[in-house]
């Protein structure tokens, strides 16, 4: 049994098939990527398993439990984070004060009314914010304006915001896309140096090879919808169906 | 000091000190000189400087830190009056009791109208809480005539039962709002030499409970509650993959702030006891939002600043006319001056909305912050050139 189980999982847009009966078992503490050319239907996928999108028919379980139906702040508060395609942070907010935000979520709920004792006051988070920030080598630029920095430290706020809260599973959406080389570098071993400090389960789509073969333990190829295979790196690189999936039928 | 950084400290000293010496800063022109009509330290006009203090510190906690636009803010305001004026009808004219009832009225009439109008974000929250406020405007000038007095408003009368206190004074009047017996309108106006400053017993009333209100929020922008709603104006996508469910925050912002905007409708009850439909009208609820965008939106101070800007304006530029124009310009040659009062004149008395947008559109474009970013501004542009200044001064001596 994986951490995430996804059975039987349909969903249609009109006419649309975007996801024909997908399977797909994440297990615990692995690093595995979805794969799939474009309009694959991985970002649908992903929708279903945030709370996004629900599934025609299908189950999705995390950790024991359906997922199904529950909210974007439920599937959170259950142990799953995501990271977006562009960055998503406080723009408006200081960096220490976008870490705080989820150290508060993951201490106090989906709500509580909290408005009399001083945020600063909160020494407990403070300091697990900060402890964070220097995680990611950022501790410098902590009462920085989040949205006045550069797209990479954005993206490894955006980390922080998520790693912040010790989720069981961190799902990527293609955390390199629109990134220079040097960029997706320092993504890959930001990612690494995570997954070799903590025991966490991550989930990635993404586009780019190097960064799938860098990271991934297993991989899923998706094609129309369809999962195709799931092998590890080694025995997807030749595999005769993912190369049809990404070339067409012609030989190459 | 009371759990306030430094920063916040100071700011709330410094509107302490502002409503405390109100009287005296509100009244800088001797009574007799040609300046006295800009004089505004009387208490018709200080009351309702910081009693649209608090309506417009209550909007700021909903617009300024959620982003929230609320167009109807004004129906609570209403609903603090009416409330407020039914208990000087029934229980008694002490204002305590008129207040909590406002306050716990406007509250309840917020958590329905935020539940119903927080569905919907954006443009659609700003029209759903407009007809929200404009419908109970309509019930209250007509339907609702028994409650709340139709056209005429709602008005104390001889015969009204006022069960811990007395239905008329022994005089035959109807009593006026108090505070266990001392008067809202008691008043010493005290003279110093060629001015004149007048203490009102209910502007201190008013100002005290305006330092309560915006100490509270100061304590709400500070605190973790305070920094969720930010992140909801910031980025709601971001807070919901997040754990937090943004929907009860910012309907407790809403309630808040509708709690703030019955306050404020109370105690305009209590300084005058009467409550019109016409509280409730949009351009009232407009009136805050200018209030709250020109003083500075998402700022502690600015809406205090806001508020007493337009209500000055509204109150002195408005009584100025085409005489006291023609006064102030006599020294010119006659063509001249007629010239120069004709060019004012669209400017001032009834025109003074026209001066008020003029200021409105100039802050909005170049100070998007409101006059506290032009404080700001001031302040730093002051402090750079005093650096400037003592390095061109060091230069020659190295």
């Amino acid at each position: 049994m994986g951490i995430l189980e996804v059975k039987g999982v349909n969903k249609r847009f009109g006419g649309l098939q975007a996801l024909g009966d997908v399977n797909l078992s994440i297990k615990e503490n692995t690093v595995h990527a979805i794969i799939g050319p474009n309009g694959a239907g991985k970002s649908t996928l992903l929708n279903c398993l945030v709370g996004k999108l629900i599934p025609d028919s299908g189950s999705v379980m995390f950790d024991g439990q359906s997922v199904l139906g529950r909210k974007p702040h439920e599937i959170n508060q259950m142990g799953i984070s995501r990271v977006f395609q562009t960055p998503e942070i406080f723009t408006d907010l200081s960096v220490i004060e976008n870490v705080m935000i989820p150290c508060f979520a993951k201490r106090d709920g989906a709500f509580r009314l909290h408005a009399v004792e001083a945020v600063a006051s909160e020494k407990d988070i403070v300091e697990q914010a900060e402890q964070m920030l220097a995680d990611v080598n950022m501790l410098d630029k902590r009462n920085m304006h989040a949205g006045s920095m550069s797209r990479g430290d954005k993206r490894r706020l955006e980390m922080a915001m998520c790693l912040v809260q010790n989720p069981k599973l961190l799902l990527l959406d293609e955390p390199t896309a629109g990134m220079a080389r040097a960029d997706t570098n320092n993504t890959i071993d930001l990612l690494k140096e995570i997954k070799e400090k903590r025991d966490i389960t991550m989930a990635i789509i993404e586009h780019d090879m190097h960064v799938v073969f860098s990271l991934a333990e297993r991989i899923t190829v998706l094609a129309q919808g369809t999962p195709l295979v799931e092998e590890t790196p080694e025995n997807i690189k030749g595999h005769p169906k993912v190369r049809e999936a990404y070339l067409g039928e012609a030989q190459v | 000091m009371l759990g306030l950084n430094k920063q916040d400290t100071t700011i709330l000293l410094v509107v302490a000190a502002l409503t405390i010496f109100a009287p005296f800063i509100l009244n800088p022109f001797p009574v007799d000189s040609a300046m006295a009509q800009f004089n505004a330290g009387y208490p018709d006009l200080m009351q309702r400087f910081v009693i649209f203090g608090i309506f417009a510190i209550g909007f700021n906690i909903l617009f300024g830190l959620t982003g929230y636009l609320s167009f109807g803010h004004a129906a609570f305001l209403g609903i603090g009056s009416y409330s407020a004026v039914w208990m000087f009808k029934l229980l008694s004219m002490n204002v305590i009791p008129a207040i909590i009832l406002a306050v716990i009225m406007s509250g309840l009439f917020a958590v329905v109208i935020g539940y119903v109008s927080l569905r919907r974000s954006g443009i659609y929250f700003s029209i759903l809480t407009l007809a929200f406020a404009m419908m109970m405007f309509a019930l209250a000038y007509s339907v609702l005539t028994p409650i709340t007095g139709g056209e005429t408003g709602l008005q104390l009368a001889l015969d009204d039962p006022r069960i811990l206190g007395i239905s008329a004074t022994p005089e035959g009047n109807i009593p006026t709002p108090s505070l266990f017996g001392v008067e809202m309108r008691a008043s010493t106006t005290v003279p110093v030499g060629a001015w004149e400053f007048t203490f009102n017993f209910g502007y201190y009333f008013c100002a005290l409970i305006m330092l309560v209100a915006f100490y509270l929020s100061v304590r709400i922008f500070r605190s973790p509650f305070g920094l969720t709603l930010r992140a909801i104006k910031s980025n709601q996508q971001r807070l919901n993959y997040t754990g937090v469910n943004p929907k009860p925050y910012t309907l407790a912002a809403f309630v808040i702030s509708g709690m703030y905007a019955g306050l404020a409708g109370a105690l305009m009850a209590s300084m005058d006891p009467l409550a019109g439909a016409e509280r409730m009208f949009w351009t009232q609820s407009g009136e805050v939002v200018l209030m709250t965008i020109l003083g500075g939106v998402g700022t502690l101070f600015g809406p205090v600043l806001g508020a007493g800007m337009i209500k000055y304006m509204e109150n002195i530029i408005s009584k100025i006319n085409s005489d006291i124009l023609h006064s102030w310009f006599a020294f010119l040659p006659d063509g001249l001056e007629d010239l120069i009062v004709a060019i004012i004149y669209p400017f001032i008395g009834k025109g003074w909305h026209l001066t008020l947008g003029l200021i409105f559109m100039l802050v909005v474009i170049f100070l998007p912050g409101g006059l506290v970013e032009g404080g700001q501004r001031v302040r730093s542009w002051m402090k750079n050139r005093g650096k400037s200044k003592e390095e061109t001064s060091q230069t020659p001596a190295e």
